[in-house]
C-alpha cells in the first residue's frame, strides 16, 4: 500500500463521508457552506497531493483494497495520465464547490443537489484511480448514477424527466458496452486487474471490436456524435455548477477512460485504428458547433459546444494514434500533448462559461437568449469573464484555446509524413473539418456572447438583474485568470505534460521552458513557434496606445445630427438581432443537410391584417437515426417482458427449471 | 470394490429414483407424503451402506439424521398440518400424470448422459451415484414445478435436498460438515415453510398457491 495512493483514496472516502453528511443536514440553513465547504477543501487538498506527485516525479504508485472480486481486490493506481486527469478533476470540482458556495444558495431543492455532489466528485476520482476492470466499472456506473440524480434535482419539470431518462438509458448503454470491452481485453483467464490486461496483447480481431466498444461507451458518455443526443438534454438540466461539471470535467474522464484503454491497455494500435478515431472526431466537432449555432437556450447552446470541443480532442487522439501505429514518435507526442492541453484548457472555459450562464440565470431567470440582452451593464464582471470564456473557447490569441488547437492543427501540418495513403488523404481532410469548426466556433460564441451581453434589454426580467454573489464571482476569476495564463504560459503546461507521453507514446515533445521568450516550438524553429505572452503584450500595448490616443486626441465637441437608425427601422428592442436571426446564415448554408432544415413562409390571403410567418423545420437527424429505432426497440421488449412480473410462483420454478434443464441439455449435447 | 457391495450401492441408488418416480404420480397429499417418508427411508439405507462400504463412520449420523428427521419427523409433522388444514382429500397435481411421467424418464435419461458423458475418468460408484443423484433433484424440481398446493412443493423440494445429501455421500471423503447443514437446511426450510402455510391459512384461508394470485388480480 503506496502511502500517496492512500492519501489520495481518502480524499473520495471524505467526498462520500460529506454526501451522508449532507443528506442528514440538507435542509439546515448552513448546509450550503458546510457541503460546498468540505468539496472545496477536499478537492483543494486533493489538488496539492497529486500537484506534489507530480513535482517530485515520484513515478508510478499503487494500492490494492480487499474490496470488490475476491481473486483481483479494488485496485488502484497513480501513473501520470491519473495524476493529470486527477488534477482535471479536483481542480475543477475545487472551483466549483467554491462557485456552489454563493449559487447553491439560490437553488430551490437544496436537498435534493448536496447529497449527490460530493458523491459525483468522489466517483470521479475514483474512476481516474481504478487499476482494476471492476473498481473501474463501479466507479464509472456510481459517478453516471450521482449525476443522474443531480440531472434529476428539479424533477418536477417535465422535460428534465425526459433528460434523466435519456440519459440513465444511454449510461446504461455506455457502462455495457465498457463492460463488453474489458471482456475482451480481460480474455479467457479473466484477468480483471489492468496490471495482467496491459501484458496480455489481444488478436487485431479483438483489438478492433475493443476500439470499437470503447468508442460507444467512453465516446457515449464524452458525447460523440451519433451518441450525443442525451447531452445537450442533460448537462443544462443539472444545476449550473453540476453543469459545469458535467460538460467540464466529466467528459473529461469518459476521455481518460478512452485513454486508458486505448492507448495503455490495448498496446500497439493498428494503423486504422486511427481512422475511425480522426473521422468520428471531425464529424463531432462540426455538427456540434452546427448544433450549437442553431441553439438560443445559452446553456444548451454551452452544452452543444462540448461536443465540439470533444470532436477536437478525438480527432488529436486519432492522429496520435495513427503517428503512433507509424512509428513516428515525436508527430504522436505532438497530438497527444495537444489533446491532453485541450483537455484541460476546455475544463477551464467550459465551466468558466456555464459558471457565468448559472449567474446570468440566477440574476434574470432566464436560460433563453431571445429574452436577455443588454446585460454588459446590470453584470459588468459578469460579462467581463464571461467574454474571456467566449474568447478562450473560440481559439483567439492570447488566450488557451488557441495555444492548444494550434498544437492540434501542427500536429495535423505533419501528415504528409505518414505512408498510408488513407491517412494521408483522410487527415487534412479531417483538418478541413476543424478549421471550419473552429471558425463556426467563433461566430457561435459572438453570437452567444453579443446576444446575451450586448444590445438593448428584450425583456423586463433584464432591467432587475444585478451581479451575483462574491463567491460566484471569485470562481469565475480565478478560470479567467487560468485560461489568460494558460494562453501566455503553454510551454509550461507542455513541459508538465511530457510524463505522460512519455509513459504512454514513448517520446515527449521539445523542452519548451529551454525556449528563449517563452516562445513554445512544437516541431522545429524553422518550421513553426508561437509566443503567448508576445501576442499578449502586442495586443495589451496596442489596445491601451489605441484607447489612449482615442481618449486623448480625439473631438470632445459635442455634435449633433440625424440619428443614424443602424438598421433600426422600428425602435423596439424586438427588431435587433436575435439568436435566430443571427444564426440564419448558416442555417441556410449548412442546416439543409445537417438538420434537413426546411423554411416555408405563411403569407396571409391578400387583404387579412395577419402577419405573415416564417417557420423554420429542423431535425436531429442522428435522433431520428439512432435513438428513435434503438428507444423503440427497448420500449417493445421490455413491454414484452413486463409480463414476467406477473407470474405466478408455480411460472417462476416452471422457468428456472426449464433454464436448468436447457443449460443441461446444452452441456449434455455439446460436441 | 467387490461387485456384491457396488451392486448392493447401486440398488439403493436406483429405488431412491424410482421411488422419486412413485412421487410423481401420487394426487392425494397424504400419500405423497408417505412416498416421501419411504424415499427418506431408502436415502438412509443407502447413506448407512456407504458408510459401511467406505468406512466411514461418520456418514452413519447423517443416515440417522435422514431416518428420524425425513422419514419420521417431518412426514408426521406434514400429516398433522394436513389434518389441521382440512386438505387431505384435495386432488392437487396442476399437470397430467402421463405428461410428468414422461417428462420424468426424459430428465433421467438427460442426467445418466450427461453424468457419464462429463465424469469418464471418476470412480464407477462415485459416478452412477452422481447420475442418480442428479436425477433425483431434476425429479425433485419437477415434483416442485407439476403441484399447485404448497405443501406438496415443500415435500418436492425435500426430496431434491434428498438428492443432494445423496450426491454429498456417494464422494468419497466429504466432511460431516457438509451433510449436518444440509439436513439443517432443510430443518429450516421445513419450519420456516411450515410458518408461510399457516400465514397463507390465516389470510386466504387457503394453502391454493393461486389464492395468492387471484389476491393479485391475475389469472392462470
Amino acid at each position: 500500500m503506496n502511502s500517496t495512493v492512500a492519501l489520495l483514496l481518502c480524499g473520495p472516502a471524505a467526498l462520500l463521508a460529506t454526501a451522508v453528511l449532507a443528506a442528514a443536514v440538507s435542509r439546515h440553513s448552513f448546509a450550503t457552506r458546510l457541503v460546498y465547504g468540505a468539496a472545496f477543501v477536499i478537492s483543494a487538498v486533493l489538488v496539492v497531493i497529486v500537484a506534489g506527485h507530480l513535482a517530485g516525479n515520484s513515478g508510478e504508485a499503487s494500492a490494492t483494497l480487499p474490496l470488490g472480486l475476491p481473486w483481483t481486490g479494488a485496485r488502484f493506481r497513480l501513473d501520470g495520465l491519473s495524476a493529470f486527469f486527477l488534477l482535471v478533476v479536483n481542480l475543477g470540482g475545487a472551483i466549483a464547490s467554491l462557485y456552489g458556495l454563493g449559487y447553491g444558495r439560490h437553488e430551490s431543492a437544496p436537498h435534493r443537489v448536496m447529497p449527490f455532489y460530493p458523491a459525483f466528485l468522489a466517483g470521479m476520482n475514483l474512476v481516474v484511480l481504478a487499476n482494476d476492470a471492476f473498481s473501474f466499472l463501479l466507479s464509472w456506473e456510481f459517478m453516471s448514477l450521482a449525476s443522474w440524480a443531480l440531472v434529476m434535482a428539479h424533477h418536477r419539470d417535465e422535460a428534465n424527466r425526459r433528460a434523466g431518462y435519456i440519459y440513465l438509458v444511454m449510461a446504461s448503454f455506455g457502462t455495457m458496452a465498457l463492460l463488453l470491452a474489458f471482456g475482451l481485453l480481460a480474455g479467457p483467464a479473466g484477468t480483471y486487474a489492468f496490471d495482467a490486461m496491459r501484458t496480455a496483447h489481444p488478436g487485431p480481431l479483438a483489438a478492433g471490436a475493443v476500439l470499437v466498444l470503447m468508442l460507444l461507451g467512453a465516446g457515449s458518455k464524452a458525447g460523440l456524435v451519433p451518441l450525443h443526443a442525451w447531452l445537450p438534454l442533460a448537462h443544462p438540466a443539472a444545476p449550473s455548477h453540476v453543469s459545469a461539471l458535467m460538460s467540464g470535467i466529466m467528459t473529461k474522464v469518459a476521455i481518460y477512460g478512452f485513454i486508458r484503454v486505448v492507448f495503455d491497455l490495448l498496446g500497439e494500435p493498428a494503423w486504422w485504428s486511427g481512422i475511425a478515431v480522426l473521422l468520428i472526431g471531425g464529424v463531432t466537432a462540426v455538427l456540434g458547433i452546427l448544433h450549437a449555432l442553431m441553439e438560443k437556450d445559452l446553456k444548451r447552446l454551452l452544452a452543444y459546444s462540448t461536443i465540439e470541443n470533444i470532436g477536437v480532442i478525438f480527432t488529436s487522439l486519432g492522429l496520435a494514434l495513427a503517428f503512433k501505429a507509424n512509428a513516428m514518435p515525436s508527430a504522436a507526442a505532438l497530438a497527444f500533448t495537444a489533446a491532453l492541453f485541450h483537455v484541460l484548457n476546455h475544463s477551464f472555459f467550459k465551466s468558466l462559461l456555464f459558471f457565468g450562464a448559472g449567474a446570468v440565470l440566477t440574476s434574470t431567470g432566464e436560460r433563453d437568449m431571445e429574452k436577455l440582452g443588454s446585460l454588459i451593464h446590470r453584470l459588468p464582471v459578469t460579462s467581463f469573464v464571461f467574454l474571456v470564456g467566449c474568447v478562450s473557447i473560440s481559439a483567439l490569441p492570447p488566450f488557451n484555446g488557441f495555444a492548444s488547437e494550434w498544437l492540434v492543427f501542427q500536429a495535423i501540418l505533419r501528415s504528409p509524413e505518414l505512408p498510408q495513403w488513407g491517412l494521408k488523404v483522410i487527415v487534412p481532410a479531417v483538418g478541413g473539418m476543424l478549421a471550419l469548426a473552429a471558425a463556426l466556433a467563433a461566430a457561435c460564441f459572438v453570437k452567444a456572447f453579443g446576444i446575451t451581453f450586448l444590445g438593448r434589454a428584450r425583456s423586463a426580467a433584464v432591467e432587475r438583474a444585478h451581479e451575483v454573489d462574491r463567491w460566484s464571482l471569485a470562481a469565475m476569476a480565478v478560470l479567467a485568470a487560468f485560461c489568460l495564463l494558460a494562453g501566455i504560459l503553454p510551454g509550461f503546461v507542455i513541459d508538465a505534460l511530457s510524463p505522460v507521453t512519455i509513459s504512454l507514446i514513448g517520446d515527449r515533445m521539445p523542452v519548451q521552458m529551454a525556449q528563449p521568450w517563452l516562445s513554445i516550438v512544437p516541431i522545429a524553429e524553422s518550421r513553426s513557434s508561437y509566443n503567448g505572452l508576445l501576442v499578449f503584450a502586442f495586443i495589451a500595448v496596442s489596445a491601451s496606445l489605441a484607447a489612449f490616443f482615442i481618449h486623448r486626441f480625439a473631438s470632445h465637441a459635442l455634435r449633433r445630427g440625424i440619428a443614424w437608425g443602424c438598421g433600426f427601422a422600428d425602435a423596439a428592442p424586438a427588431a435587433q438581432y436575435t439568436a435566430v436571426s443571427f444564426a440564419q446564415p448558416i442555417r441556410r448554408v449548412f442546416g439543409g443537410f445537417a438538420f434537413r432544415a426546411r423554411e416555408t413562409v405563411d403569407m396571409p390571403a391578400p387583404g387579412s391584417l395577419e402577419p405573415a410567418r416564417l417557420k423554420v423545420d429542423m431535425h436531429d437527424v442522428a435522433w431520428e437515426i439512432f435513438y428513435q429505432p434503438i428507444t423503440g426497440a427497448i420500449d417493445f421488449a421490455t413491454e414484452r417482458l413486463n409480463h414476467l412480473q406477473f407470474l405466478t410462483i408455480r411460472r417462476y420454478l416452471t422457468l428456472v427449471f426449464l433454464y436448468l434443464v436447457i443449460l443441461l441439455l446444452v452441456l449434455a449435447l455439446w460436441p | 470394490m467387490n461387485g456384491l457391495t457396488f451392486d448392493i450401492a447401486h440398488l439403493l441408488a436406483g429405488s431412491l429414483v424410482l421411488i422419486s418416480f412413485m412421487m410423481l404420480y401420487q394426487d392425494r397429499l397424504f400419500a405423497l407424503i408417505n412416498v416421501f417418508a419411504l424415499h427418506a427411508v431408502m436415502l438412509a439405507l443407502s447413506v448407512a451402506w456407504q458408510a459401511y462400504i467406505q468406512d466411514a463412520h461418520h456418514l452413519y449420523i447423517t443416515a440417522a439424521i435422514a431416518l428420524v428427521f425425513k422419514a419420521i419427523v417431518i412426514p408426521v409433522g406434514l400429516h398433522r398440518i394436513i389434518q389441521r388444514l382440512g386438505i387431505h382429500r384435495d386432488i392437487e397435481t396442476a399437470v397430467g400424470i402421463g405428461p410428468t411421467m414422461l417428462a420424468g424418464i426424459g430428465l433421467v435419461t438427460l442426467s445418466v448422459v450427461l453424468m457419464l458423458r462429463v465424469t469418464p475418468e471418476a470412480d464407477p460408484l462415485a459416478r452412477e451415484d452422481l447420475a442418480f443423484a442428479l436425477s433425483i433433484i431434476l425429479l425433485g424440481l419437477l415434483v416442485m414445478v407439476t403441484r399447485r398446493n404448497a405443501v406438496s412443493q415443500v415435500v418436492g423440494f425435500m426430496s431434491l435436498e434428498n438428492g443432494l445429501v445423496l450426491a454429498a455421500t456417494g464422494a468419497k471423503g466429504m466432511p460431516l460438515v457438509v451433510e449436518i447443514s444440509v439436513a439443517f437446511s432443510i430443518l429450516i426450510a421445513f419450519i420456516v415453510i411450515g410458518v408461510f402455510l399457516f400465514r397463507i391459512r390465516e389470510r386466504f384461508d387457503s394453502v391454493d398457491i393461486g389464492a395468492l394470485d387471484d389476491y393479485r388480480g391475475e389469472r392462470r
